[in-house]
């Protein structure tokens, strides 16, 4: 009697161990919220700075007290936006031929590769990006500089290949074997069958992957802050235009910033917290959707 | 498995009562060996701040640590704004600036000069240009003066790289070459001394500037006024953009190891390191 009691607290102690384990997991991302958004709402609640020009300004210097997010939120869109337009279909193409068309061995090194590419470290690719592509894109640009929307682009692009790919291809390969026996044994042929049966039923999955892509796209700070300009206004119209995302913003300056600067640092990253909840939210839908069906 | 899962779980709290434990020891630890030991310096120099200044701290602190070997050193470049910050508030126990102090960053802190620097402009070292005024070279940032050639060079677009808004290498150069809050829009804008000299040495047609500490073959330096930019000219104040590196300290919570420190920093042997480091003697 007295043993399986003491069997019992020992079983509550250690089940209340794992409890208190993922509490700070909860309280991590209670704490980080409640942090970002209590100082970022500060500046428009005490009347600071109004939220109206924060969002529609397109000139950032704060010392002469000119805070306009506006270009910052068109430039991290828009290389967002040409990342997966690039990375995607290159993601997907890559996950078809893992898990389709490549042969174990070849499908195995590509595997190695992509999940590599996962590995490295963000301020790597930047660098990269500042050694390879800058200098590359300067040759082609009509402007006297390679930092730029494309550069940073070309850098995001590879970012997300390994997000996209893997989740894809585990999307892929859940796809049941019958689907594609039924196409081949009505004459498809393995392409007819990889793009009208598999992709259309691995949809939702694909769908998961790029929009995590997006979230890391848009996340994305150091890589980006070596390629991307970084300039002080202007909304970019060309791909040759120099861009500064809302991630680099906060990155260069909160080491230096005081008072209201820096409290419009963290309301940059309201903005950039919000965008991120956006994607999340959209992702959860999409898993309960494909659970659902 | 139920035994062994329950000395993992004692290893853990045992482990958590120690590490508690030490952390109390060591941050308590300083004042009392210092106070009853005086001729040895012991205890924990955390001071952090200015980019421009980490080369001759970290090297001052390296030849202090190595003359007291109880005493710990770490000096962590996050910027001026920051060390002045973190010395205000303690969590540094002092803090370095590259600029003079603002008004408002004032409050009781105490101030002391240890060096002078100069800021170097430099181009690719493809650009024929060797000289420019201080006010070709503020229309440049201003975005008046847009092609090389209107100050003598290639007909090629000028590329203008500044540092990021706080920055005190930025503020120190702005305010000397007379263009506060005037930088053009589309400057290209990098994060430390290191990011752009990177960028003028990548780019023929860029024009940069640095704490003269980081000059090196990579890019070259032009005379500003016809005058070089060189330690001498800095010291003997022909060369105008130049600036002070301070540390400032809260005499309340200052330690008397920080104070060894920075007393030794002004010594003659404190400033040859502060000279081999590129910086220029201020005594």
């Amino acid at each position: 009697m007295q043993a399986i009691k003491r069997k019992k607290q020992k079983e509550r102690i250690i089940e209340n161990f794992f409890l208190i384990c993922a509490f700070v997991a909860v309280v991590s991302v209670f704490a980080i919220t409640v942090f970002v958004f209590y100082n970022g709402i500060k500046p428009f609640v005490s009347n600071s700075y109004p939220l109206w020009d924060f969002l529609t300004g397109v000139e950032w210097r704060p010392g002469s007290n000119m805070y306009g997010i506006f270009y910052m939120i068109v430039g991290s869109v828009l290389a967002t936006f040409g990342a997966i337009l690039i990375g995607v279909p290159v993601a997907i193409f890559t996950a078809v031929y893992i898990s389709e068309l490549a042969g174990s061995r070849i499908g195995k090194v590509i595997r190695f590769a992509v999940e590599l590419l996962a590995g490295i470290p963000s301020v790597l690719y930047g660098v990269f990006g500042l050694g390879i592509i800058v200098p590359y894109v300067l040759k082609i640009s009509p402007n006297a500089q390679g930092e730029s929307l494309l550069a940073t682009i070309m850098v995001l692009a590879i970012m997300i290949l390994p997000t996209v790919v893997s989740i894809s291809e585990t999307s892929i390969s859940v796809v049941p074997k019958e689907y594609r026996e039924g196409s081949y044994a009505l004459g498809a042929s393995k392409i007819q069958t990889i793009f009208k049966v598999v992709l259309p039923a691995a949809r939702s999955g694909i769908m998961t992957g790029v929009i995590l892509g997006i979230g890391r796209a848009i996340g994305e700070t150091m890589a980006v802050m070596l390629v991307c300009g970084n300039p002080i206004a202007g909304i970019p119209t060309s791909l040759f235009d120099q861009i500064r995302p809302l991630t680099t913003n906060i990155a260069l300056e909160m080491g230096y910033a005081s008072g209201v600067h820096q409290e419009l640092l963290y309301s940059t990253g309201v903005v950039l917290f919000i965008f991120i909840m956006i994607i999340n939210l959209a992702v959860n839908k999409l898993v309960k959707a494909k659970v659902g069906s | 498995m139920s035994k062994s899962l329950k000395k993992v779980l004692v290893a853990l709290l045992v482990g958590a009562t120690v590490l508690t434990l030490a952390g109390c020891g060591s941050s308590g630890s300083t004042t009392a060996t210092t106070s009853t030991n005086k001729d040895a310096i012991s205890g924990e120099i955390n001071g952090g701040g200015s980019t421009s200044v980490q080369k001759v701290i970290d090297a001052a602190g390296a030849e202090f640590t190595a003359l007291n070997p109880d005493a710990k050193f770490t000096y962590s470049g996050t910027g001026s704004s920051d060390g002045i910050k973190g010395a205000t508030a303690g969590t540094y126990s002092f803090g370095c600036a590259s600029r003079d102090l603002k008004a408002e960053e004032k409050g009781s802190l105490t101030e002391l000069i240890f060096a002078f620097d100069g800021i170097a402009v430099v181009v690719n070292p493809a650009n024929t240009v060797t000289n420019l005024t201080t006010e070709q070279v503020g229309k440049i940032y201003m975005g008046e003066i847009t092609n090389w050639n209107e100050v003598g060079g290639a007909d090629s677009p000028i590329v203008v790289v500044s540092r990021e808004d706080g920055s005190g290498t930025r503020g120190a150069f702005e305010e000397l070459v007379k263009f506060e809050e005037k930088l053009k829009p589309d400057a290209t804008i990098k994060e430390g001394n290191g990011n752009v000299q990177t960028t003028v040495a990548g780019n023929a047609n860029a024009i940069g500037y640095v704490s003269l500490t980081f000059v090196d073959k990579t890019v070259t330096a032009i005379d500003v006024d016809s005058v070089k930019a060189t330690v001498d000219n800095v010291k003997n104040k022909t060369y105008k953009i130049s600036r002070p590196f301070l540390a400032v300290y809260d005499q309340s919570k200052v330690d008397d190891a920080t104070l060894a420190f920075l007393d030794f920093l002004m010594t003659t042997e404190g400033q040859a390191i502060v000279e081999d480091n590129g910086g220029i003697s201020a005594v």
